[in-house]
């Protein structure tokens, strides 16, 4: 028999005790505060597990799990890498705005996850970008301006994938996961993991792989596929899962009742929650996690527990399903100021190194614009080109006919 | 190696051995086909002789199947994966149209994806659901992607060490009914000299010449083809036979000249009617020969249905009969 309401007014709680029982501890466990409800983190925000090495407030701590030896080059290093990253996503924003670009997908707020990580690759790993990853492209030495031809519909992809080891980026969300794996799977193939610890073959050969994915890719088929056969394989790689609270409109409670990093337990290897707004944190765990994989140990996910602080993308309206002071709540748990707050309080940098950096974003920002209105659209030959590799008879027809359409235009024009 | 006489499995077996022999990067993976052999014994073997790194019994998801495949592709590889039956491809689906057909246009050549997707397709062996179909038109569809189907044993054997020396994706149809048929198989007939690739077979063949009616189909109806062609010469009717092999891109030439010869064509396949590689044949065959055709082009395939029970697939497949009365038809006009 059916037990008596418990609570009906809050959702997140079993109403009857066959309810209860089939929530089990996950579900129990999960149940969030009332402020977690109005920050939006629900059942998966809770977890004193979060890794953090430098607090909102700048504060330094260590973590003898993820040890890293903090510099003040370090620290002014990555601190330059995320205004410079955030200036041209601000810049995106804004070429959108004019009419440039069809669409910009920001990463505000998600400068410390993704340049963290990046930091923490060796030139000799591979990531699969989904398509926020602009910081991530930053550190894999992309220039900006190759990110913009996606968005302004010139190309798909203006980088070299192989040369960067940065793949395209890829908008069905979570396939790169498992093509991430197959890569992954192949490095292991290849035997370029599990040299001889402190050899010299485990610092120039060893490789590993890091896949990126959001929130709510978790929730996809492929990203589980991805888990599995990493797990069967025992692939080099690592699940970079940036949780920025928001799939669109849809909060991450609907994609799990259990925190995201704990998945991994179901998967049979480690995962790590950290604090995806602390750059350090971010850089010394994702650093430990590409080790494990280059050694051997892998695969890993890490949760980078952050924020997405702007609209999903240009043409998203984030006041129709998330409340401002949701919004205000994260801003003080800024990834950039936190490291400038830090690096001002130790005296590791001056108001001339500020000063400096922020002019060195608005060179970036103007040649990213100058680059963006100058891009061409592209030839009709372009439309056929690169289908295939080798010849392709069927389009090569299609193609001389669509020219000869396009001359017959020409000819009628000429003279003007 | 002399000419054997052999089955469509063993041949398709025999290609893949020797791909594997002459490239190191060639492997094979899917579901079953390691320890077991596949579960037509395609692979039989394979797995034995060239450990489990090269011959990678997958866990049971197709979209994993082929969404590692690509990584593996982007390392350097060549894989070789097989859907272990036509109805359970579309689990990968959605890597093969959004990723496989793709990065090389979206990447502008920087990553290749040299990759075969092997699948058993067809009716006739009475089957139970998503065993039976004949799903090769969605591929078709799709830029990016080649979509071949053999029908003999040296075809196999042929198309699929050309499928594997190919640097663009090729979905590769295996007619499922006809596995255990033999036929000769030459592995020299058509080798490559030493250090070259094999030839390429990805082309359309004259399988029988004739001067009334062209019959064109690809993969198991082949035989069907083969047959009714003795019938139709008993009754004096001469057909011209001819084997697409190729599905994407259409190898069309063949088809066309032989149209302007006779003036009357029958399509068939066992694929659903509408929308279909048979709709494709007979508008361009209207496009290209309009004024050598006697008669509309009459196609002969599966109904727009789902597969039906197999107690009834002998009414839905293209059979003998089927040909001749679509025969019978172009003739009359």
């Amino acid at each position: 028999m059916a037990g008596p309401p418990v609570q009906p007014s809050d959702p997140y709680l079993p109403t009857t005790a066959g309810e209860a029982a089939a929530r089990g501890a996950a579900g129990l466990r999960g149940r969030p505060t009332p402020s977690e409800v109005i920050a939006g983190l629900r059942a998966t925000s809770h977890g004193e597990d979060l890794i953090q090495l430098l607090s909102p407030e700048g504060t330094l701590t260590g973590n003898d799990d993820f040890p890293i030896e903090v510099t003040a080059d370090l620290l002014r290093g990555l601190y330059r890498d995320m205004v410079l990253v955030r200036r041209f996503d601000r810049e995106g924003n804004a070429l959108q705005r004019q009419g440039q670009l069809s669409i910009w997908v920001p990463l505000l707020g998600q400068e410390a996850a993704q340049i963290g990580a990046g930091r923490a690759m060796r030139p000799a790993d591979m990531a699969f970008p989904s398509y926020r990853e602009h910081g991530v492209a930053w550190c894999r030495g992309v220039d900006p301006t190759q990110l913009l031809g996606i968005f302004r519909g010139t190309d798909q992809c203006g980088w070299d994938p192989k040369a960067t080891r940065f793949n395209s980026y890829t908008i069905v969300i979570g396939n790169q996961v498992l093509n991430a794996t197959g890569y992954a799977m192949g490095q292991r193939f290849d035997g370029v993991i599990g040299s001889a610890p402190g050899s010299e073959d485990a610092v120039t050969s060893d490789e590993a792989t890091i896949a990126f994915f959001g929130d709510g890719a978790t929730s996809q088929g492929d990203v589980h596929e991805g888990m599995v056969f990493a797990a069967a394989f025992d692939a080099p790689i690592v699940f970079y899962c940036q949780n920025n609270q928001w799939a669109i409109s849809e909060p991450v409670a609907k994609q799990s009742r259990v925190p995201l990093w704990e998945r991994s337990t179901g998967y049979g290897f480690p995962g790590v929650r950290v604090d995806g707004n602390d750059v350090l944190a971010c850089l010394a765990v994702t650093r430990w996690a590409l080790e494990e994989c280059r050694s051997g140990n892998g695969p890993v996910m890490i949760e980078a527990f952050t924020y997405r602080m702007d609209a999903h993308t240009t043409s998203d309206d984030p006041t129709r399903y998330r409340m401002a002071a949701e919004e205000e709540h994260w801003k003080l748990l800024d990834p950039i100021q936190r490291v400038k707050a830090h690096l001002s309080r130790q005296g590791l940098a001056d108001q001339e190194f500020f000063e400096q950096v922020a002019g060195e974003a608005d060179e970036l920002a103007a040649r990213f614009r100058a680059h963006c209105i100058g891009m061409p659209k592209p030839p009709p030959e372009r439309i056929f080109a690169n289908v295939y590799t080798e010849p392709h008879h069927q389009l090569e027809q299609q193609l001389a006919g669509h020219l000869e359409y396009l001359a017959g235009f020409a000819e009628q024009d000429g003279g003007r | 190696m002399a000419p054997i006489t052999t089955t469509l499995a063993k041949a398709l077996n025999t290609g893949l051995r020797s791909a594997m022999e002459d490239d190191p990067k060639v492997i094979v993976m899917g579901e079953d086909v390691g320890r077991l052999g596949g579960v037509f014994r395609v692979t039989d073997g394979l797995q034995k002789d060239f450990g489990d790194n090269r011959v990678l019994d997958t866990p049971l998801a197709e979209s994993g199947i082929i969404g590692t495949a690509v990584g593996l592709a982007m390392r350097g590889y060549r894989p070789v994966t097989e859907i272990q039956f036509d109805g359970f491809v579309f689990p990968g689906f959605d890597q093969i149209i959004s990723q496989v057909a793709k990065i090389t246009y979206r990447t502008q050549g920087a990553w290749s994806m040299p990759m075969v997707i092997r699948i058993p397709f067809g009716g006739g062996i009475g089957a139970v659901e998503h065993h039976a179909e004949s799903p090769e038109s969605f591929f078709c569809h799709i830029g990016g992607l080649r979509v071949v189907a053999c029908s003999n044993p040296q075809d196999a054997y042929d198309m699929l060490r050309a499928a594997i020396a190919c640097e663009d994706p090729v979905v590769f149809f295996e007619p499922k009914r006809r596995y255990w048929e033999k036929g000769t198989l030459d592995p020299e007939l058509n080798a490559a000299s030493s250090g070259e690739r094999p030839p390429r077979c990805f082309s359309s063949v004259l399988r029988r010449p004739g001067t009334d009616v062209t019959v064109v189909s690809y993969g198991p109806s082949m035989p069907v083809l083969m047959a009714a062609a003795d019938a139709a010469a008993t009754e004096g009717r001469s057909l011209e036979i001819i084997d697409l092999r190729t599905l994407s891109p259409l190898d069309l030439d063949p088809v066309v000249e032989s149209v302007r010869r006779t003036g009357r064509m029958v399509v068939v396949s066992e694929a659903p009617l509408e929308s279909s590689i048979t709709s494709n044949i007979a508008a361009r065959v209207t496009e290209e020969a309009f004024y050598s055709l006697a008669a509309p082009v009459v196609r002969v395939a599966g109904f727009d249905t789902p597969y039906p029970p197999s107690r009834l697939e002998d009414e839905y497949l293209p059979d003998l009969d089927k040909v001749l009365d679509a025969v019978d038809r172009v003739m009359a006009w």
